[in-house]
């Protein structure tokens, strides 16, 4: 019993900061799955992050209030997102040049602003606790908090914020709407086979446009978490790579939701065992550089890549863009 | 004839402002983190403007976005003859070391790192000093017998801070154990508030109830989680007390701030040095804040013993070890 306890209290709460570093990644790899599944290769997940962050900050600071924060987040994810859509979908450019191009917008125009209104190096504001998602305690639900179990629930379970749920929640329900609604079906069609949907007299560009603002919204909650949930405020820079990440997740997860989940929280969960053991003597090994386990999440992710999943087929029509006379 | 006098006065007058004007020129770089990161660079930039406040005499400064523009920054300073040219932080000292070379006749500066040039001044600071200081407050406040620290970019410098602390703590009670985290390796360490505030919690966790950090732009984060789970943090560089007043315990200041405003004024002055500047406890170059934000949670007893250790440091029957010496910590 002193054992399990000891395993527990060792591992509970590498697990729930693990739950907290996939949230982001989460979101945004569900982003991309929408996009990418209506055919829309989406590199600008990272830069619809960052502006998401930006404006999650902004508004939370300036309307008092977390939600005022999503919402602005999500408006302005969403309209990157229509962005990339027009040149994509609209005018058929090239989806990756469109994807960077969002990038570099948004990594540029988020410290410029932040700059201009607040002077603090592009900074927002820091933030209340009254203006962020905090953690929402569940309470003990009748289960002794010292035991294994209580201590999992209290760790794990317990003490995330709504948006983390958000989070979960978006799982279940983009398969639901993906794999078991007409909608869902002819989206997918229009990533797969986008002339057979368009025969079948349904239009193309309305339903990758659709699946592109989902793809907004959800990387606006994305950006929101980083910014409002996790932190207090928005920095610099602070996405940090993680809509690439999410990409590979996607890649990874062979485009499907379920797997995302599994993708992302691994990913998250990598980051939190890095953490926790930077600096810890591992039995028989010693103290192990710093350096080794900050790699340990990319080297797996290349190990796992190379080997170990099989085959990663993405939708045949994504990054192509549809014209009727061909 | 007294006419004439006025219009040569005038004349005289009109040449000699320009000229007056132009003999100091200075110019600051600041690092990775920002100017405004409520931290190392910050204390440059309120150095900077207490100059231009005081003499009237405006400055040019630049924040880096990336590595390759130190240099390129360094260099458009010089061509423009700015003097003196104040970089901040150890990663620009080999970008210093060239563009001083280039320029002999021009004044550089550069804080947390010696470059060996005749027309450079090089100011560190004995950092470890005041995180001893914060370090023996730390364990009087913490009720665990644990606390922790987390560091910026895992290079010699912070370990200097970290090395420091641990030998506070362990001088107030031998058996506390500090938890010690790098945030990274690369120049985005001092700019992550999410994974410091990631690595304050997984100390929080393990039983941490202070944590020290020296992260730059990531520190806040580290603050923002330690004031979130109802712990202490401690700040550093600048006074970061107000930033979560109650749940801050105090901050290791280094004066950066005095060190730039000196820097300019001597040059302004005709007094310019070159060579190391060392500056410690007895130098008022580092110390720990005190104030409204911070003041209940110091107790009289840790006031006497923190005053007590800052009198041994200075009069040296306290010597703190200097991890950057021989690059152990012997604590």
């Amino acid at each position: 019993m002193s054992d399990l306890a000891s395993i527990v209290d060792l591992v509970a709460p590498v697990a729930g900061s693990g739950i907290r570093l996939s949230v982001p990644l989460l979101f945004a790899c569900l982003a991309g799955l929408w996009s990418e599944r209506s055919g829309v290769v989406d590199i600008g997940l990272e830069g619809k992050m960052l502006a998401a962050a930006f404006a999650a900050g902004a508004g939370a600071a300036a309307f008092h209030s977390p939600w005022a924060g999503l919402l602005a987040g999500i408006v302005v994810s969403v309209a990157l997102a229509l962005v990339h859509g027009f040149a994509a979908i609209t005018q058929r450019g090239n989806q990756i040049v469109s994807g960077v191009a969002v990038n570099f917008l948004a990594a540029g125009l988020t410290v410029l602003l932040g700059q201009v209104w607040y002077g603090q190096g592009g900074r927002t504001p820091q933030l209340a606790n009254s203006e962020r998602f905090l953690g929402v305690d569940l309470g003990t639900l009748g289960i002794d908090p010292s035991s294994a179990l209580g201590q999992i629930w209290s760790d794990v379970v317990s003490g995330h914020n709504v948006l983390t749920w958000c989070a979960f929640l978006a799982v279940p329900i983009t398969w639901a709407v993906l794999w078991r609604t007409r909608f869902g079906l002819r989206l997918r069609a229009v990533g797969d086979n986008p002339q057979a949907v368009d025969t079948a007299g349904v239009s193309v560009a309305g339903l990758r446009y659709r699946a592109v603002i989902v793809c907004g919204v959800l990387a606006g909650f994305a950006g929101t978490y980083l910014a409002v949930a996790q932190s207090a405020g928005f920095v610099r820079d602070m996405t940090a790579g993680k809509g690439f990440i999410a990409l590979a997740a996607l890649v990874f997860a062979k485009w499907k939701p379920l797997n995302a989940l599994g993708a992302c929280l691994l990913f998250g969960m990598l980051d939190a065992v890095a953490i926790r053991l930077q600096g810890t003597p591992l039995p028989g090994i010693g103290t192990v550089p710093v350096q080794v386990f900050q790699a340990l999440p990319y080297a797996l992710t290349v190990v796992l890549l190379a080997g170990f999943i099989g085959r990663s087929i993405p939708p045949k029509a994504s990054g192509i863009p549809y014209t009727k006379d061909r | 004839m007294r006419k004439t006098t006025f219009g040569l006065a005038a004349i005289a007058a009109v040449i000699a402002a320009p000229a007056l004007a132009a003999d100091i020129q200075p110019a600051i770089l600041y690092d990775l983190g920002g100017k405004f990161d409520k931290s190392f660079n910050e204390a440059a930039y309120v150095g900077a403007e207490k100059f231009k406040k005081e003499t009237g005499v405006d400055y040019r400064d630049f924040e880096i976005q990336n590595d390759a523009q130190r240099e390129q920054a360094l260099r458009n300073f010089a061509r423009r003859g700015a003097s003196p040219i104040v970089a901040i932080g150890f990663t620009q000292a080999s970008s210093v070391e060239k563009v001083a070379k280039e320029f002999p006749d021009l004044k550089f500066a550069i804080v947390d790192m010696v470059v060996d040039l005749p027309n450079v001044r090089s100011i560190v600071f004995k950092e470890q000093e005041g995180s001893y200081l914060v370090g023996v407050l730390a364990a009087m406040a913490s009720k665990t017998h644990k606390v922790g620290f987390v560091g910026g970019m895992d290079i010699p410098l912070i370990r200097k801070f970290a090395c420091g602390y641990v030998g506070g703590v362990k001088s107030v009670d031998a058996k506390a154990e500090v938890f010690q985290n790098m945030t990274g390796t690369t120049g985005a360490a001092w700019n992550d508030p999410v994974k410091g505030g990631e690595l304050a919690k997984s100390q929080i966790d393990r039983g941490a109830d202070v944590v020290y950090h020296a992260a730059g732009g990531t520190g806040l984060g580290v603050l923002q989680a330690a004031a979130d789970a109802g712990k202490l943090g401690i700040g550093v560089d600048s006074n970061q007390n107000h930033l979560h007043p109650g749940k801050v315990l105090t901050s290791m200041t280094k004066r950066v701030d005095t060190a730039i405003y000196d820097a300019f004024k001597d040059a302004k002055d005709g007094k310019w040095s070159t060579g190391v500047r060392v500056l410690g406890l007895k130098e008022a170059g580092v110390g720990w804040a005190l104030d409204a934000h911070n003041k209940a949670l110091i107790t009289a007893e840790m006031k006497a013993a923190v005053d007590k250790a800052e009198k041994g440091i200075i009069d040296g029957s306290i010597k703190v070890h200097d991890y950057m010496a021989d690059k152990t910590c012997p604590y």
